[in-house]
């Protein structure tokens, strides 16, 4: 093993092949991408092997560096701060600077790189019958998989420009994996969607790293020997006093507004409910663990950055959190008016993103990562559940009202795990959910962010009812539609924007069937609903399990010996030197030994509270994150919660038998009879005028007009000036020509004619004679100007 | 200057190479089309050969100095010499002129446009060839300025012979603005010289002497060698000529166009107007930074006005060249190298865009976005490649075009000591906001091109069936080394980092960085 001696039981920290090699971890997909590209379609499975081996191998590459890690931490102090491994390679260096490639692996990176690989590996499996039979299966896998490596290269990025390379692959992979069926333009359109409002974002992380990079650079060079582009050069730098106001708060503001369009935060969510239009394995994946994860990740990984930048518990309301606030109510509300029931998964994903963005604004660090972790898990499980139900009850259609509807008796297993990931989403005690979004209201609430506690609450009520009514809507009642075995061939013309499967329903259709029969004899009517083969239900009973079971990794209601996942991943806040974390390539971890040697030892003692990492400034060394406190857990908070929860699901289970089971006459129709719900809904139904706003307005009533002005102006007044001054000269020299110089110019003229046309002789004469009379003008002008030039400045 | 090497031929040798090719071409029968094409790219072969020999020989550890060093008497009643050689700069465009050269021939081998005469077509690169190459190689402004304006003839023949349905206006403009352009810039040559004492034309001896000039007199030759090179750039607003020559040039004409003759312009800038004129060049770097944020915008609103594919990849050149216009106002080593890799991402993502849109114009006849449609169903290979070139070109990292865009942003955040930090910075958030506009036309024209249906004008059974194929074999070893160093500058930029970054520094000594 690399570890360093273990002398000093408390100094010296532990490391292993997996963590020091964990950079590995994306470079195994990035590998097996290539040679899907190249060999899948030869292949027996077409690619999926690949992906899938690639996928299982990073898993165990993750699974390794977690058990070295929690090694890592379980060998230390109670305090000790826990150096993250790091380590740089140079990529390039150009004009003085340098850019690194390498590996940050603390335990944020390793908390989301193993839910990253876990679901991938789901997902993988799950899609090979999900997607058999499909026409571009092998372009599927690889892009797949190459989206897995952009997210795990980001995830362990040593600096900026590297988790820049794996954010920007991600968009590439998700503008291919959305409009997978491209067929149709819907599809095609929510793909250019999807990558250019979060390329819209981008620009904010392109200028945030700039600023920061010119703002930190001197001083990480200077005191870390670390360029101002890593990520743990970045965070100290944040936290030592130096930054001015200025440089920090406008790389943050920038970098944050990246965070929101990748993240689908308030305003630019409007992507994320169009980009379903994918194949229900992508947006598995993407609203999960992935892509959407990536902005959260951006604020957790650089948090001393928005810590100071934003001015995080300083008293006020910031940006993060009131944007994170905003978007838990308005997605929770739009889940309300959608028939689409993976639009209202969409939605909830952008709620709950909007959860952990305000967990984090409010100073809630680990609750909101410990919520990426849950939620990846019940968010797979319910994206599966429902492309488990088109696929094998609903006739590859998603909409809940029209062709679905009391398929819990057909579908024991998906409904099962279907119920565990609702409860668990709501936030139902002992599900996961509940152990991380409660967590995340109580120390907002803790925080000082009273109102957002609220709003927190407000949203778990919203999440309760929008839930049970796609609940009851999917697997209660009546079966409606293709759920009742009908066929409806005219699901084509269907006005629906996003109607996903249908692509995949009129050309797929056929082998499909073919395959289910070779390996799912036992029902006849292929059309009926039915459960999904175990390479789909396989997938969704492990994610339920996690969804219940994951919650205990960090349970704080059982109290202190429950609270591992924050032992494991939340920074230790320690004042250390600075050599303590200077970068060793192919060395052991870097432990702490120059911190003691400087008599620094009062922080294992007096506890981390009185750290002076956070508001003030460490005096020696640096801290690379700052000081949080947590709420103390009352179950008095959690029954409240609970209440608000079950309130959400009895009124919402009510309203729904009544609407759509009694058909009650006072409920029915009642946004066509009352004026003012009439206008709300239609105000969500159209979502907020959001995308009117960006398509009719933004795009279709700016960028058009002046794009087209500005070519107007091209044509008319630049190229108009160009050929009026053509004209004039033309116009001019035929005077020359004609009165003036014809016996002068004309022989050089005519003789460097003559020379054009000899070289040119096989040529077609065009206009050449006119050309060298334009030379020999110009040439003379130039002359002139020459001497006029010389003589003047003499 | 010492002589470096003993193969101070080479350069001689791959520059005029390709005209002993001609003069060969110059005697064969017109009518003998097999022979002229394989004796032309014969040669185009040679010349590479030649240029990869340079490659090796090259001393990659002294890449600031001029190397292969060559000296003669030429016209020594003006005293201008004949004076090569190549250093880190000089070196990626001139084998790329080469490269570029040979893949357009084999492109040619079964795409010579309309009205045919391969001799000519041939002979006409060939001729090209050794005027960008000696471009890259001159080491003396008047030997610069005889291959700067050799290259504007074989195009404006291409052009104008080979060309599109307004060939004639396109043609001409082109050839005059440049022509324009160049008599400026002679007048700043000749201004130099005679302010130097009219000593010699080497550039060498005018970096040394140049700085000499009071500022007043630097800021006004410097602006004529402005124009000059502006125009082949082509920045803003002095780029109307490039969208006519584009779109009227054929396929040949266009890659060659944007890969290595809007180089020219840049290449001038980085070798000549800013190392002999430093004090000139602080006085114009913001003005020149100004010109190249609008260029930047400005190209990428016309991309989107644009209703013909060629159209808009012509334009997409202005924003481009912007950004490295942008890389080399910053003036610092950094910029500077930005700008010089962008200048070779563009060469190679823009010509290949170019090649692309060659192929559709000949498989359906047409380059109207909207009558284009689901060109991935039809030709899959091909619609592939060109959402790879569209990713390429919009920056995404991991591909070359992201090291050309991105670090002269970067640069843009801290320019040299001197220019007004401030008035970058306003740069930099408005050539991020182009990356913005960037990923809009090229998404907005691949979507509509090759995702969907095809038109029922080009549906299956419409007669067009045996135009519209996939990528033939002479476009796949055409475009195959494009693809490929697209993907090996994205993942490894230090290849040519590590050969730009020691010539720019001796470039921009008189900056003090």
């Amino acid at each position: 093993m690399f570890a360093a001696s273990s002398e000093a039981a408390s100094a010296a920290l532990t490391s292993g092949f997996f963590l020091e090699n964990a950079w590995v971890i994306p470079v195994i997909p990035a590998v097996a991408f290539a040679l899907i590209i190249f060999f899948g379609r030869r292949m027996p499975m077409k690619g999926s092997e690949f992906g899938i081996l690639s996928m299982v191998a990073s898993l165990v590459f993750s699974g390794g560096a977690i058990m070295q890690w929690i090694d890592r931490v379980n060998g230390a102090g109670e305090e000790q701060f826990i150096a993250p491994i790091v380590k740089t390679w140079t990529w390039w260096q150009s004009g003085g600077m340098e850019f690194g490639l390498g590996q940050h692996v603390d335990g944020l990176t390793l908390a989301v790189l193993g839910v990253v690989a876990f679901i991938s590996t789901l997902v993988q499996i799950y899609s090979v019958e999900y997607l058999r039979g499909d026409r571009r299966y092998t372009h599927f896998f690889a892009s797949l998989t190459l989206f897995s490596a952009g997210m795990m290269n980001m995830v362990v990025a040593e600096n900026m420009i590297q988790l820049i390379l794996g954010w920007e692959i991600m968009g590439l992979c998700s503008f291919m994996l959305i409009g997978h069926w491209w067929e149709e333009g819907a599809n095609s359109r929510a793909a250019l969607k999807a990558f250019f409002t979060t390329r819209t974002g981008d620009v904010g992380l392109l200028a945030g790293t700039s600023i920061l990079f010119f703002a930190a650079n001197d001083w990480t060079q200077k005191t870390l020997g670390v360029s101002g582009f890593s990520i743990r050069g970045l965070s100290a730098w944040a936290l030592s006093g130096e930054p001015s106001h200025s440089a920090i708060v406008w790389g943050a503001a920038a970098l944050f507004i990246a965070a929101i369009g990748k993240s689908g935060q308030f305003p630019l969510h409007t992507w994320l409910p169009d980009a379903m239009a994918g194949p229900t394995p992508v947006s598995s994946l993407l609203h999960s663990s992935t892509m959407v994860v990536a902005g959260v990740f951006l604020v957790a990984r650089l948090y001393p950055v928005f810590f100071e930048g934003m001015d995080i518990l300083g008293g006020s309301s910031n940006f993060i959190v009131i944007i994170g606030g905003i978007t838990i109510v308005i997605a929770a509300a739009l889940a309300f008016v959608q028939t689409d029931i993976k639009k209202v998964l969409a939605y909830s994903t952008v709620s709950q993103l909007g959860y952990m963005m305000m967990g984090l604004g409010a100073g809630a660090w680990l609750p909101a990562v410990f919520h990426i972790f849950t939620h990846a898990f019940f968010k797979a499980c319910l994206f599966l559940g429902a492309g488990s139900i088109s696929h094998s009850a609903s006739h590859h259609s998603f909409e809940m009202k029209k062709d679905m509807g009391g398929l819990r008796k057909f579908m024991p297993v998906t409904f099962g795990t279907w119920v565990i990931s609702t409860l668990a989403l709501c936030g139902v005690f002992p599900f996961s959910g509940f152990f991380s979004k409660d967590e995340i209201i109580d120390n907002v609430g803790h925080n000082g962010y009273t109102l957002f506690m609220y709003v927190g609450l407000g949203g778990a009520f919203l999440t309760a009812a929008y839930m049970t009514r796609a609940t009851y809507l999917t697997f209660f009642g009546e079966p409606r539609g293709a759920a009742a075995g009908e066929h409806h061939d005219d699901g084509h013309g269907d006005a629906h924007a996003a109607h996903d499967d249908h692509a995949h329903d009129d050309h797929g259709h056929h082998d499909h069937h073919d395959a289910h029969a070779a390996h799912d004899g036992h029902h006849g009517d292929s059309h009926g609903p039915h459960e999904s083969p175990a390479l789909i239900t396989v997938p969704l009973v492990i994610l339920a399990t996690l969804a219940i079971g994951s919650g205990l990794l960090n349970a704080v209601p059982f109290g202190h010996s429950f609270e591992n996942f924050t032992k494991w991943v939340e920074p230790r806040v320690e004042v250390i030197s600075p050599t303590g974390l200077a970068t060793v390539v192919g060395g052991p971890g870097a432990s702490r030994p120059a911190a003691e040697e400087e008599g620094d030892g009062h922080s294992a003692e007096e506890g981390h509270h009185d750290s002076p990492c956070g508001k003030e400034t460490p005096k020696d060394g640096v801290c690379v994150a700052p000081q949080l406190s947590h709420a103390e857990f009352k179950w008095s908070k959690a029954a409240l919660s609970m209440i608000i929860v079950l309130l959400g699901m009895v009124i919402s289970w009510v309203l729904c038998v009544q609407l759509y089971d009694r058909k009650n006459k006072a409920l029915v129709g009642l946004t066509e009879r009352n004026a003012l719900l009439g206008r709300g809904y239609r105000f969500l139904v159209n979502k907020y005028y959001l995308d009117a706003l960006y398509e009719n307005v933004i795009v279709r009533g700016i960028a058009h007009p002046v794009s087209a002005a500005a070519y107007w102006v091209n044509q008319n007044v630049l190229d108009g000036a160009v050929n009026g001054a053509g004209n004039i000269t033309r116009k001019v020299s035929g005077w020359v020509y004609r009165n003036v110089d014809q016996r002068v110019v004309d022989g050089t003229v005519n003789a460097s004619g003559e020379a054009a046309r000899g070289l040119g002789g096989f040529l077609r004469p065009v206009q050449s004679g006119k050309v060298n009379q334009y030379g020999a003008l110009l040439f003379g002008t130039a002359a002139i100007g020459a001497l006029v030039l010389v003589i003047i400045n003499t | 200057m010492e002589v470096l090497s003993d193969h101070n031929w080479v350069l001689s040798v791959g520059t005029f190479l390709p005209l002993v090719g001609v003069l060969i071409m110059l005697f064969i029968p017109k009518g003998e089309e097999a022979l002229n094409k394989a004796v032309g790219l014969g040669t185009a072969v040679a010349t590479l050969a030649v240029g990869i020999f340079t490659m090796i020989q090259f001393d990659y550890g002294k890449a600031g100095e001029m190397q292969f060093v060559a000296q003669t008497e030429w016209i020594s009643v003006i005293k201008s010499s004949y004076l090569i050689g190549v250093d880190g700069i000089s070196l990626p465009l001139y084998f790329l002129s080469m490269v570029i050269t040979v893949l357009v021939m084999i492109y040619s081998w079964d795409h010579v446009p309309s009205p045919g005469n391969p001799k000519a077509f041939f002979i006409l690169m060939l001729v090209l060839q050794t005027g960008m190459a000696g471009t890259f190689i001159a080491r003396d402004l008047i030997l610069f300025f005889v291959f700067f304006e050799l290259v504007l003839l074989p195009m404006y023949f291409m052009i104008g012979v080979w060309g599109g349905e307004n060939r004639q206006y396109a043609s001409l403009k082109f050839f005059l603005y440049t022509m324009f352009g160049s008599a400026l810039m002679l007048v700043a040559f000749l201004a130099l010289f005679f302010k130097t004492g009219a000593e010699s034309f080497s550039i060498p001896y005018l970096v040394e002497n140049g700085g000499a000039i009071a500022k007043n007199v630097q800021v006004w030759i410097f602006a004529g060698m402005f124009v000059g090179f502006a125009v082949k750039v082509p920045m803003f607003p002095f780029h109307t000529w490039l969208p006519d020559a584009h779109t009227q040039a054929p396929t040949q004409g266009s890659v060659i166009l944007a890969a290595i003759l809007l180089k020219l312009g840049t290449y001038g800038f980085v070798r000549i107007a800013i190392p002999i004129l430093p004090e000139a060049a602080k006085e114009w770097a913001p003005w020149i930074g100004l010109l190249s944020v609008i260029g930047i915008i400005y190209g990428a609103l016309g991309c989107l006005a644009q209703t013909d594919m060629k159209r808009l990849i012509a334009f997409s050149s202005v924003a481009h060249m912007g950004f490295v216009m942008l890389g080399i106002s910053t003036l610092t080593p950094f910029g500077l190298n930005a700008a010089m890799f962008g200048m070779v991402a563009h060469g190679l993502i823009t010509g290949m865009l170019f090649f692309l849109a060659g192929s559709v114009k000949e498989r359906y006849h047409t380059l109207e976005i909207k009558r284009l449609s689901g060109m991935l169903k039809q030709m899959p290979r091909l619609g592939w490649i060109l959402g790879f070139c569209a990713m390429a070109s919009l920056g995404l990292p991991g591909l070359a075009g992201f090291w050309g865009e991105f670090p002269a942003i970067l640069s843009a955040y801290q320019p040299a000591d001197g220019l007004p930090v401030e008035t970058f910075r306003t740069f930099m958030v408005v050539a991020a906001l182009g990356t913005v506009l960037a990923a809009g036309y090229l998404l907005w024209l691949y979507q509509r091109t090759a995702f969907g249906e095809p038109t029922a004008e080009f549906a299956p059974g419409h007669g067009h069936d045996e135009d519209i194929h996939d990528v033939g074999t002479f476009e796949w070893i055409a475009w195959t080394p494009l693809l490929v160093a697209i993907v090996v500058f994205g993942v490894y930029p230090q290849l040519m980092f590590k050969v730009l970054d020691p010539a720019v520094k001796v470039a921009l000594k008189a900056f003090g960085s």
